[in-house]
């Protein structure tokens, strides 16, 4: 060896040391992709549905009167028979730029009261970008009284940058009532 | 493409086929080698670029195969060749090894793109089902309507299916595809899927439409077909993404109808809502 | 060095401990390679057996054998055997026994770490396969384990994550001895682009494995809180996503798929020179595109999601990072055919399973090309078509590889040599009977048979009675591996010190059977220099 014993030694350890530090780095980078996920759809603004979850602040715009798309509303149940939850009116014309409001029909069948949490979601996904709620249910945990019927409404305005192949956007919620947690069994 | 381009192509296949398969019955067990070409606008298209990547593997495979059987034959030691240990090196050749294949690359991917901006188009669609995956079914409603229902394995298949039944699935019509209640959707018209599930993630795939999609929990996902209007009939495919125990049992049969049959079944279908709305006053599915 | 001494008489020089004392405390790369190497066997007749109890219950449409819960948990659980029992074992053994060997080193660099990363393999195995035992069966939610479906696993589920951590611990630590022992313990002399391929495709490998296996450990964590701890990652009910897990295991998944070939790779390229007595055409060029390859295996992880619904530019970015990949591979593909060209070919064991590997990869490969152009993807997508490719990369691929480095270096190992016509038999079972069992799986994928299911439609009924009988035709054939390698053992005909009139190398330098303790002075430059005319 030309390198003595002692010296190879130490570089071992260091290098070593920074592999390990490498593994570390790398397992963190593995949780680090949950913040980053939502960056990236954020920054790209696909499919970013974590952000219709949130209130959108938005500046007015002016309506878009030469353009309509179409809004469906949808509603899912994970329990079915356990809630009734369904939109008021399936579909609605909108233009874009113009704020709109609509409503969804919730009632407890549990037979206790309880707290739900509807979760957003839209339809193709790149459309999260361009979908801004300045009012919605979904924004916290509901109370529900036991067979209590509640109307929740939700206000929205389709951005006017929304992109010219697009003339359909689908607004699903799916209510999950946090007493049970679904996926499991 | 030209027209007898394209009836080469077709030969080509089909000896290629008969190669294979040697005699069969084209709809046959041994006859089903290919994509199908499906019925709809999308799948023709796919099953296009399918056989356009084909022919391309097939013409590297040929060049590829052909020169690694040449060296193997013509420079055996057992015919006393003698090695040229001094040919270990080109940046020539190794330049044109590496820009051929991006070359071939650039060719497959454009029309590629253009077939996926197609897909990607879900403008002016004419009528939207909801499809949601459950452990182990599928549920169909017609959205802006009353009308919808589950769709499950059909009776006899899931009573031949059970571990040791003894009944031969020979003997089951359509064993593992067929189901209580197919969807039913128009021809010539663009449909639209908005895909969810209930449980866990599933995937909704009839080959004959060229498509298939994730069904996932708390997001829906949408995909389009339009079946070509003389294509009316029944289809099949299968949930293709792995859901648990009974993810082989949850088939998806697709009735294919004319437009104004179409229109009858639906109206007929609300009649029936309508009147069990009346019968039971309890609020129909929403 | 070239003494021919009895064997004998080297065990004594070489102070070897005995008995069992010698295995479980072993700090000698050799031993501990070999034992990686017995241990990959194991499991990939473990594996193989599961393999089997699958491709029997297809055999036929309806349900024969096996209740559609454990068929589940047999493709799971024959994946995990097979990915992280068998193949990637294999490799960490080879590495141990060659690399120290190639580069003119004494040892692995840490030889105590060494002997941790192969211990822990056993208990990792022993508790996954554990899970066959508990109530509610092993995992069944496939190899990937995508939530919410792996959340509804039973006692298993914690138990394969427990496997999954410890088999990450071994095979990080693992890749640690390997970059340091390569970065550090070179002889003097043995400049990084003098190195054989095998130990610069190791190199390679062995940094994506630092990279990318913490990652799936995280990946797994979250699925464990989500299921204990209360955490929503992955839950959309608490606002996670479970479309996020499949990006962070494929993240993992893919730079996964590279570790499994890339030293194959290595390995076909040693041994087409040594049989076509021809140095390697454009070493260079290879060692490039091997690094090429495992830099863009990060950068097309989401090929394997396309039907999670994507944007478009998504899919496009993925479908052309995907197909980029295939320029390098190209590149080696060509290489390998020029090595061959005006060389002077003769056709042992090894080098049969080095061309089925080339020819069989490169069908995979051209699967593989088909699957990244997205719009048919969305066919082939969790159909037949997927089993089809990914078994010919891996089975042709690194299964042949691995089983053509044992039959080029059995005769260095133990100083014998092995019955070659009795190999020669293995390989042509293996190759005809692989392309039995696969190749009509495509067909199968083409015409709507999807994948992970345990019964089909009577239509599929034929070329899955034809893959069938290619799974058992190619399972009973591998147990002449075993056979004759302990044939080899007892009564082979003593082995030259370089084998293979063709082979170069370091380790073609040495006594066979290499001693116990190699290169414990460095080789002096004349011998490199001999050893380097690859």
């Amino acid at each position: 060896m030309s390198t003595p014993r002692g010296q190879l030694e130490r570089d071992n350890k260091r290098l070593t040391g920074r592999l390990a530090l490498m593994a570390l780095g790398s397992f963190a980078f593995g949780f680090a992709l949950v913040p980053l996920y939502d960056v990236l759809c954020a920054v790209t603004g696909f499919g970013d549905q974590k952000a219709l979850a949130r209130a959108a602040e938005v500046a007015p715009q002016a309506a878009d009167e030469s353009r309509t798309v179409t809004v469906e509303f949808v509603a899912d149940l994970p329990n079915v028979g356990s809630w009734e939850f369904r939109p008021v009116i399936a579909s609605m014309q909108v233009h874009p730029g113009k704020l709109y409001e609509t409503e969804f029909v919730a009632k407890n069948l549990t037979g206790h009261d309880t707290v739900a949490q509807a979760v957003p979601s839209v339809a193709p996904g790149n459309v999260a970008g361009y979908f801004h709620k300045t009012e919605c249910f979904c924004f916290t945990p509901q109370k529900f009284a036991k067979d209590e019927e509640r109307v929740l409404p939700v206000r929205f305005i389709v951005d006017r940058a929304l992109p010219r192949h697009l003339d359909r956007i689908t607004l699903a919620y799916t209510f999950y009532d946090q007493s049970i947690r679904v996926g499991q069994r | 493409m030209t027209r007898t381009m394209n009836k080469t192509r077709a030969a080509l296949t089909a000896c290629l086929i008969a190669m294979l398969a040697g005699p069969a019955h084209a709809a046959s067990g041994w006859g089903l080698l290919n994509m199908p070409e499906g019925v709809t606008e999308l799948s023709k298209k796919i099953y296009d670029l399918h056989m356009m990547i084909f022919w391309w593997c097939v013409a590297i495979g040929i060049f590829v195969f052909g020169w690694m059987i040449w060296a193997i034959v013509a420079f055996r030691k057992s015919k006393g060749a003698v090695a040229n240990t001094a040919m270990v090196h080109s940046t020539r050749a190794e330049i044109i090894w590496t820009l051929i294949p991006v070359v071939i690359l650039v060719a497959m991917s454009v029309p590629s793109a253009r077939v996926l901006i197609d897909i990607e188009d879900a403008r002016n669609t004419e009528l939207t089902v909801k499809v949601t995956a459950y452990q182990w079914k599928w549920q169909y409603q017609y959205l802006g309507t009353d009308v919808g229902y589950f769709s499950t394995l059909a009776r006899d298949s899931n009573s031949a299916r059970q571990l040791q039944s003894g009944v031969d699935p020979e003997t089951v019509p359509n064993y593992l595809l067929d189901v209580d209640r197919p969807l039913v959707v128009p021809a010539g018209t663009k449909v639209r899927l908005l895909l969810t599930a209930q449980d866990v993630i599933h995937a909704w795939w009839v080959p004959d439409f060229g498509m298939k999609k994730d069904a996932i929990p708390g997001l829906v996902n949408e995909m389009w077909f339009k079946v070509d209007t003389s294509k009316t009939g029944r289809y099949r495919g299968q949930c293709a993404e792995l859901c648990g125990r009974d993810h082989g049992f949850m088939p998806i049969v697709v009735d294919v109808l004319s437009k104004a049959d179409f229109e009858a079944w639906l109206a007929a279908q609300k009649a029936v809502v309508k009147q069990a709305a009346v019968a039971q006053a309890t609020p129909a599915i929403s | 060095m070239a003494t021919h001494a009895h064997a004998a008489a080297h065990d004594d020089h070489d102070h070897k401990p005995h008995g069992w004392r010698r295995w479980v405390f072993s700090t000698n790369h050799k031993d501990i390679g070999t034992m990686y190497l017995v241990f990959a066997c194991t499991m990939f007749f473990v594996g193989g057996t599961m393999a089997l109890i699958i491709r029997a219950e297809l055999f036929q449409p309806g349900l024969q054998f096996v209740d559609p819960q454990f068929f589940n948990s047999m493709t799971a659980m024959h994946a995990l055997v097979m990915i992280f029992g068998a193949i990637m074992p294999a490799w960490v053994g080879l590495a141990n026994w060659m690399i120290p060997i190639q580069i003119g080193a004494p040892d692995m660099a840490l030889p105590r770490l060494n002997n941790l990363s192969f211990w822990i393999l056993p208990f990792a195995f022993l508790i996954l396969l554990g899970t066959l035992f508990v109530p509610g069966g092993a995992p069944a939610g496939g190899w990937t384990m995508y939530p919410p479906l792996a959340l509804q696993g039973g006692d298993s589920f914690p138990m394969m994550i427990f496997a999954i951590h410890l088999r990450g611990i071994s095979s990080v630590l693992g890749a640690i001895n390997v970059v340091v022992t390569i970065m550090n313990m070179r002889a003097p002399g043995m400049n990084l682009l003098k190195m054989p391929m095998f130990v610069w495709t190791w190199l390679i490998t062995a940094y994506l494995l630092v990279a990318v296996m913490p990652v799936l450990a995280g990946a797994v964590t979250m699925l464990l809180t989500d299921h204990f701890f209360g955490t929503s990652f992955f839950a959309a009910s608490g606002g996670g996503d479970p479309v996020m897990f499949q990006h962070i295991f494929w993240f993992f998944g893919h730079p996964e798929v590279y570790i499994m070939i890339l030293p194959a790779f290595g390995i076909v390229s040693e041994i087409i020179p040594t049989f076509s007595r021809k140095p390697l055409f454009g070493y260079e060029s290879m060692v490039y595109a091997t690094a090429a390859i495992g830099f863009l295996s990060f950068i097309v992880w989401a090929h394997h999601m396309f039907t999670v619904g994507m944007p478009l530019a998504g899919q496009l970015f993925f479908m052309l990072a995907t197909m980029l990949i295939s320029v390098p591979t190209g590149v080696k593909v060509f290489n390998w055919c020029a090595t061959m060209t005006r060389g002077s070919l003769s056709f042992e064991p090894p080098m049969l399973f080095a061309l089925a590997f080339l020819f069989l990869f490169t069908i995979g490969g051209f699967s593989g090309l088909m699957l990244a152009i997205v719009p048919a993807d969305f066919q082939y997508q969790d159909s037949y078509f997927v089993v089809a490719h990914f078994h010919y990369v891996l089975v042709p691929g690194s299964l042949f590889a691995i089983i053509g480095a044992v039959y080029y270096w059995l005769p260095k190992w133990v100083g014998r040599m092995y019955d070659q016509k009795l190999a020669t038999w293995h390989f042509w079972l293996s190759a005809i009977f692989v392309n039995v069992l696969f190749f009509p799986q495509h067909f199968l994928g083409l015409a709507g048979m999807p994948r992970r299911i345990p019964d089909y439609a009577t239509q599929f009924a034929d070329w899955n009675m034809v893959s069938s009988i290619g799974a058992f035709g190619f399972g009973f054939s591998q147990l002449l591996l075993p056979y004759i390698i302990i044939k080899c053992v007892k009564s082979g005909a003593k082995a030259a010190d370089r084998t293979w009139d063709g082979a170069h190398g370091l380790e073609w330098e040495l006594p066979s059977p290499a001693p116990f303790h190699s290169w414990e002075s460095p080789p002096s430059a004349a011998v490199i220099a001999r050893g380097a005319e690859h």
